[in-house]
Protein backbone atom coordinates (compact mmCIF):
# COMPACT_ATOMS: atom_id res chain seq x y z
CA UNK A 1 0.00 0.00 0.00
CA UNK A 2 1.36 3.48 -1.10
CA UNK A 3 1.22 6.30 1.72
CA UNK A 4 -1.38 7.99 -0.30
CA UNK A 5 -3.79 5.01 -0.36
CA UNK A 6 -2.98 4.51 3.18
CA UNK A 7 -3.86 8.35 3.99
CA UNK A 8 -7.31 7.75 1.85
CA UNK A 9 -7.95 4.68 4.29
CA UNK A 10 -7.89 6.59 7.52
CA UNK A 11 -9.58 9.38 6.16
CA UNK A 12 -12.90 8.36 7.23
CA UNK A 13 -11.69 7.73 10.75
CA UNK A 14 -9.04 9.94 11.93
CA UNK A 15 -11.64 12.45 14.09
CA UNK A 16 -12.76 9.54 15.83
CA UNK A 17 -9.27 8.04 16.65
CA UNK A 18 -8.86 11.55 17.92
CA UNK A 19 -12.16 12.12 19.55
CA UNK A 20 -11.42 8.96 21.36
CA UNK A 21 -8.43 9.80 22.62
CA UNK A 22 -9.83 13.48 23.74
CA UNK A 23 -12.35 11.69 25.77
CA UNK A 24 -9.64 9.24 27.60
CA UNK A 25 -6.72 12.25 27.95
CA UNK A 26 -8.81 15.19 27.54
CA UNK A 27 -6.01 17.21 26.36
CA UNK A 28 -5.80 18.49 22.68
CA UNK A 29 -2.34 18.28 22.69
CA UNK A 30 -2.08 14.85 24.23
CA UNK A 31 -4.85 13.35 21.94
CA UNK A 32 -3.33 14.78 18.93
CA UNK A 33 -0.33 12.64 19.87
CA UNK A 34 -1.87 9.90 20.58
CA UNK A 35 -3.59 10.19 17.12
CA UNK A 36 -0.66 10.86 15.10
CA UNK A 37 0.83 7.63 17.46
CA UNK A 38 -1.61 5.11 16.43
CA UNK A 39 -1.86 6.00 12.87
CA UNK A 40 1.97 5.47 12.42
CA UNK A 41 1.36 2.44 14.78
CA UNK A 42 -1.44 1.32 11.66
CA UNK A 43 0.79 2.19 8.98
CA UNK A 44 3.77 -0.11 10.12
CA UNK A 45 1.08 -2.11 10.00
CA UNK A 46 0.69 -2.29 6.23
CA UNK A 47 1.10 -5.46 4.79
CA UNK A 48 -1.57 -7.30 7.42
CA UNK A 49 -4.37 -4.41 7.59
CA UNK A 50 -6.05 -6.30 3.98
CA UNK A 51 -6.73 -9.42 6.01
CA UNK A 52 -8.59 -7.30 8.43
CA UNK A 53 -12.71 -7.09 8.34
CA UNK A 54 -12.32 -3.25 9.96
CA UNK A 55 -9.49 -1.39 10.02
CA UNK A 56 -11.55 1.05 11.55
CA UNK A 57 -12.08 -1.12 14.38
CA UNK A 58 -8.57 -2.31 15.05
CA UNK A 59 -7.89 1.78 14.72
CA UNK A 60 -10.31 2.39 18.05
CA UNK A 61 -9.00 -0.63 19.66
CA UNK A 62 -5.18 0.23 19.63
CA UNK A 63 -6.60 3.81 20.36
CA UNK A 64 -8.16 2.47 23.29
CA UNK A 65 -4.90 0.53 24.18
CA UNK A 66 -2.79 3.40 23.93
CA UNK A 67 -5.02 6.07 25.78
CA UNK A 68 -4.97 3.73 28.68
CA UNK A 69 -1.37 2.62 29.20
CA UNK A 70 -0.77 6.35 28.96
CA UNK A 71 -3.19 6.79 31.67
CA UNK A 72 -1.22 3.81 33.74
CA UNK A 73 2.14 5.29 33.35
CA UNK A 74 0.72 9.15 33.90
CA UNK A 75 -0.47 7.97 37.39
CA UNK A 76 2.23 5.67 38.02
CA UNK A 77 4.47 8.94 37.62
CA UNK A 78 1.92 10.60 39.72
CA UNK A 79 1.00 13.41 37.82
CA UNK A 80 -2.24 14.79 37.21
CA UNK A 81 -4.05 15.09 33.92
CA UNK A 82 -4.35 18.85 32.89
CA UNK A 83 -7.63 19.54 32.69
CA UNK A 84 -6.82 22.79 30.72
CA UNK A 85 -9.48 22.07 27.80
CA UNK A 86 -12.66 23.22 29.48
CA UNK A 87 -12.00 26.83 28.52
CA UNK A 88 -11.31 26.35 24.80
CA UNK A 89 -14.73 27.15 23.50
CA UNK A 90 -15.53 30.15 22.66
CA UNK A 91 -18.39 32.17 24.27
CA UNK A 92 -19.76 35.28 22.32
CA UNK A 93 -23.40 36.85 23.65
CA UNK A 94 -24.41 36.30 26.94
CA UNK A 95 -26.79 33.73 25.91
CA UNK A 96 -23.90 31.69 24.05
CA UNK A 97 -21.72 31.53 27.20
CA UNK A 98 -24.76 29.90 29.11
CA UNK A 99 -24.99 27.27 26.62
CA UNK A 100 -20.96 26.85 26.39
CA UNK A 101 -21.34 26.59 30.16
CA UNK A 102 -23.57 23.69 29.90
CA UNK A 103 -21.74 22.01 26.99
CA UNK A 104 -18.94 22.72 29.34
CA UNK A 105 -20.76 20.81 32.29
CA UNK A 106 -21.79 17.73 30.47
CA UNK A 107 -18.46 17.45 29.30
CA UNK A 108 -17.13 16.92 32.91
CA UNK A 109 -19.46 14.94 34.14
CA UNK A 110 -18.72 12.32 31.21
CA UNK A 111 -15.09 13.06 31.50
CA UNK A 112 -15.72 12.13 35.45
CA UNK A 113 -17.43 8.75 34.59
CA UNK A 114 -14.84 5.77 34.90
CA UNK A 115 -12.83 5.18 31.61
CA UNK A 116 -14.63 2.25 30.24
CA UNK A 117 -18.20 4.22 30.08
CA UNK A 118 -16.59 7.00 28.92
CA UNK A 119 -15.03 4.88 26.14
CA UNK A 120 -18.96 4.05 25.51
CA UNK A 121 -20.46 7.21 25.65
CA UNK A 122 -18.00 8.17 23.17
CA UNK A 123 -18.83 5.18 20.96
CA UNK A 124 -22.58 5.45 21.24
CA UNK A 125 -23.50 8.67 21.77
CA UNK A 126 -20.96 10.73 19.43
CA UNK A 127 -19.73 7.95 16.86
CA UNK A 128 -23.40 6.34 16.90
CA UNK A 129 -22.14 3.04 16.58
CA UNK A 130 -23.90 -0.30 17.25
CA UNK A 131 -23.72 -1.91 20.49
CA UNK A 132 -21.82 -4.85 18.17
CA UNK A 133 -18.98 -2.51 17.04
CA UNK A 134 -18.18 -1.38 20.32
CA UNK A 135 -17.99 -4.49 22.12
CA UNK A 136 -15.80 -5.34 19.15
CA UNK A 137 -13.70 -2.87 20.46
CA UNK A 138 -13.35 -3.02 23.65
CA UNK A 139 -13.61 -6.34 23.85
CA UNK A 140 -16.74 -6.56 25.81
CA UNK A 141 -20.40 -8.46 25.15
CA UNK A 142 -22.54 -6.69 23.80
CA UNK A 143 -25.13 -7.11 26.94
CA UNK A 144 -22.09 -5.53 29.11
CA UNK A 145 -21.91 -2.70 27.04
CA UNK A 146 -25.12 -2.00 26.66
CA UNK A 147 -25.75 -2.60 30.48
CA UNK A 148 -22.77 -0.05 31.22
CA UNK A 149 -23.89 2.33 28.82
CA UNK A 150 -27.12 2.59 30.65
CA UNK A 151 -25.34 2.98 33.81
CA UNK A 152 -23.56 5.60 32.53
CA UNK A 153 -26.56 7.69 30.99
CA UNK A 154 -28.41 7.17 34.43
CA UNK A 155 -25.38 8.64 35.93
CA UNK A 156 -25.62 11.33 33.29
CA UNK A 157 -29.11 12.39 34.15
CA UNK A 158 -28.98 12.31 38.24
CA UNK A 159 -25.90 15.15 37.46
CA UNK A 160 -27.92 16.97 35.38
CA UNK A 161 -30.96 17.01 37.68
CA UNK A 162 -28.91 18.35 40.67
CA UNK A 163 -27.34 20.88 38.13
CA UNK A 164 -31.16 21.67 37.19
CA UNK A 165 -32.18 21.64 41.29
CA UNK A 166 -29.22 24.06 42.68
CA UNK A 167 -27.78 25.79 39.81
CA UNK A 168 -24.47 25.71 38.08
CA UNK A 169 -21.52 26.26 40.63
CA UNK B 1 -42.36 16.60 14.62
CA UNK B 2 -42.35 14.33 17.15
CA UNK B 3 -45.40 14.46 19.81
CA UNK B 4 -43.88 14.67 23.27
CA UNK B 5 -45.39 11.09 24.38
CA UNK B 6 -43.40 9.52 22.24
CA UNK B 7 -40.19 11.43 23.16
CA UNK B 8 -41.01 10.57 27.11
CA UNK B 9 -41.21 7.27 25.67
CA UNK B 10 -37.90 7.07 23.84
CA UNK B 11 -36.66 8.54 26.64
CA UNK B 12 -37.47 6.05 28.97
CA UNK B 13 -36.04 3.57 26.57
CA UNK B 14 -33.17 5.18 25.92
CA UNK B 15 -31.91 5.21 29.94
CA UNK B 16 -32.46 1.58 30.07
CA UNK B 17 -29.77 1.35 27.09
CA UNK B 18 -32.81 0.14 24.84
CA UNK B 19 -33.03 2.63 21.70
CA UNK B 20 -31.41 1.99 18.97
CA UNK B 21 -29.34 4.57 16.79
CA UNK B 22 -32.26 4.85 14.58
CA UNK B 23 -34.30 6.13 17.61
CA UNK B 24 -31.24 7.64 19.59
CA UNK B 25 -30.85 10.39 16.56
CA UNK B 26 -34.56 11.14 16.51
CA UNK B 27 -33.68 12.47 20.35
CA UNK B 28 -30.79 14.22 18.88
CA UNK B 29 -32.58 15.60 16.56
CA UNK B 30 -35.51 17.03 18.65
CA UNK B 31 -33.39 18.34 21.92
CA UNK B 32 -31.49 19.99 19.27
CA UNK B 33 -34.69 21.74 17.54
CA UNK B 34 -36.02 25.22 18.55
CA UNK B 35 -39.00 23.55 20.36
CA UNK B 36 -38.14 21.78 23.56
CA UNK B 37 -41.47 20.78 26.23
CA UNK B 38 -40.34 23.44 29.51
CA UNK B 39 -40.53 19.97 31.71
CA UNK B 40 -37.92 17.83 29.20
CA UNK B 41 -35.57 21.12 28.88
CA UNK B 42 -33.22 19.83 31.27
CA UNK B 43 -31.56 17.00 28.70
CA UNK B 44 -31.26 19.63 26.25
CA UNK B 45 -27.41 20.19 26.90
CA UNK B 46 -26.80 16.19 26.95
CA UNK B 47 -27.66 16.13 23.45
CA UNK B 48 -26.71 19.26 22.67
CA UNK B 49 -22.94 18.00 23.65
CA UNK B 50 -23.44 14.69 21.72
CA UNK B 51 -24.06 16.78 18.81
CA UNK B 52 -21.49 19.18 19.02
CA UNK B 53 -19.00 16.83 20.16
CA UNK B 54 -19.38 15.29 16.65
CA UNK B 55 -17.93 18.19 14.33
CA UNK B 56 -14.55 18.22 16.83
CA UNK B 57 -12.25 17.59 13.83
CA UNK B 58 -8.70 16.76 14.07
CA UNK B 59 -6.70 19.99 13.01
CA UNK B 60 -3.24 18.55 12.51
CA UNK B 61 -2.59 16.87 9.42
CA UNK B 62 -0.84 13.03 10.33
CA UNK B 63 2.90 12.64 9.00
CA UNK B 64 3.86 9.39 8.64
CA UNK B 65 7.57 8.94 10.04
CA UNK B 66 8.14 5.72 9.52
CA UNK B 67 10.35 5.87 7.20
CA UNK B 68 12.50 8.60 8.83
CA UNK B 69 11.91 6.46 11.90
CA UNK B 70 13.68 3.41 10.02
CA UNK B 71 16.66 5.23 8.58
CA UNK B 72 16.95 6.86 12.00
CA UNK B 73 16.95 3.51 13.75
CA UNK B 74 19.17 2.12 11.19
CA UNK B 75 21.96 5.09 12.03
CA UNK B 76 21.74 4.38 15.76
CA UNK B 77 22.54 0.54 15.18
CA UNK B 78 25.39 1.34 12.35
CA UNK B 79 26.86 3.76 15.02
CA UNK B 80 26.83 1.77 17.97
CA UNK B 81 28.09 -0.96 15.67
CA UNK B 82 30.96 1.50 14.93
CA UNK B 83 31.57 1.93 18.33
CA UNK B 84 31.76 -1.88 19.31
CA UNK B 85 34.05 -2.45 16.78
CA UNK B 86 36.65 0.33 17.43
CA UNK B 87 36.70 -0.58 20.73
CA UNK B 88 37.27 -4.22 20.24
CA UNK B 89 39.28 -3.15 17.86
CA UNK B 90 41.33 -0.78 20.05
CA UNK B 91 41.98 -3.50 23.06
CA UNK B 92 43.06 -6.25 19.92
CA UNK B 93 45.58 -3.28 19.29
CA UNK B 94 46.48 -2.86 22.92
CA UNK B 95 47.03 -6.58 24.09
CA UNK B 96 50.79 -6.83 22.35
CA UNK B 97 52.29 -3.96 24.22
CA UNK B 98 51.05 -5.10 27.36
CA UNK B 99 52.43 -8.44 26.97
CA UNK B 100 55.82 -6.34 25.56
CA UNK B 101 55.61 -3.51 28.90
CA UNK B 102 55.03 -6.89 31.16
CA UNK B 103 58.48 -8.39 29.63
CA UNK B 104 59.77 -5.49 30.54
CA UNK B 105 59.25 -5.76 34.26
CA UNK B 106 62.51 -7.54 34.74
CA UNK B 107 63.08 -10.83 35.71
CA UNK B 108 65.82 -12.90 37.53
CA UNK B 109 67.71 -15.89 36.31
CA UNK B 110 68.58 -18.03 39.35
CA UNK B 111 65.91 -18.82 41.40
CA UNK B 112 67.51 -17.83 44.70
CA UNK B 113 68.30 -14.27 43.72
CA UNK B 114 64.67 -14.24 42.62
CA UNK B 115 63.52 -15.41 46.40
CA UNK B 116 65.56 -12.39 47.89
CA UNK B 117 64.12 -9.55 45.53
CA UNK B 118 60.70 -11.02 46.51
CA UNK B 119 61.53 -10.89 50.40
CA UNK B 120 62.60 -7.85 49.92
CA UNK B 121 59.56 -6.41 48.37
CA UNK B 122 57.42 -7.76 50.64
CA UNK B 123 58.77 -6.80 53.45
CA UNK B 124 58.27 -3.20 52.25
CA UNK B 125 55.03 -3.89 51.86
CA UNK B 126 54.64 -5.16 54.98
CA UNK B 127 56.70 -2.16 56.35
CA UNK B 128 54.21 0.48 55.04
CA UNK B 129 51.29 -1.84 56.07
CA UNK B 130 52.21 -1.35 59.43
CA UNK B 131 52.91 2.37 59.77
CA UNK B 132 49.22 2.07 59.15
CA UNK B 133 48.48 0.04 61.75
CA UNK B 134 50.13 2.45 64.32
CA UNK B 135 48.19 5.18 63.59
CA UNK B 136 44.91 2.81 63.97
CA UNK B 137 46.61 2.32 68.12
CA UNK B 138 44.56 5.42 68.86
CA UNK B 139 41.26 4.30 68.01
CA UNK B 140 41.47 2.61 71.09
CA UNK B 141 42.17 5.31 73.62
CA UNK B 142 38.09 6.34 72.33
CA UNK B 143 37.34 3.06 73.15
CA UNK B 144 38.68 3.09 76.45
CA UNK B 145 37.25 6.65 77.31
CA UNK B 146 33.79 5.29 75.96
CA UNK B 147 34.32 1.97 78.23
CA UNK B 148 34.65 4.47 81.26
CA UNK B 149 31.72 6.42 80.30
CA UNK B 150 29.46 3.39 78.92
CA UNK B 151 30.64 1.08 81.90
CA UNK B 152 29.41 -2.25 81.03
Amino acid sequence: MHQNEFVQLITPFKDKVFRLAKRLLVSTEEAEDATQEVMVKLWAKNETLSELNSVEAMAMTMTRNYCLDQLKSKRAGNMSIAHSNYQDRQAGLQQQMEDGDRLQWVERMINDLPEQQRMIIQMREVEEYEFEEIANVLGMNETAVRVALSRARKVLREKMMQIEQYGIG
Amino acid sequence: MESVKNIELLLEKYFEGETSIAEEKVLKQYFTSETVAPHLEQYRSLFGYFKAEQEEKLEQPIVLTSQKTTLYRWLVAASIALLLGGGFWFTQQEAPQNAVAQSELGTYDSPEEAFEETQKALAMVSGHLNTGIESIGYLNEYENSKNQVFKQ
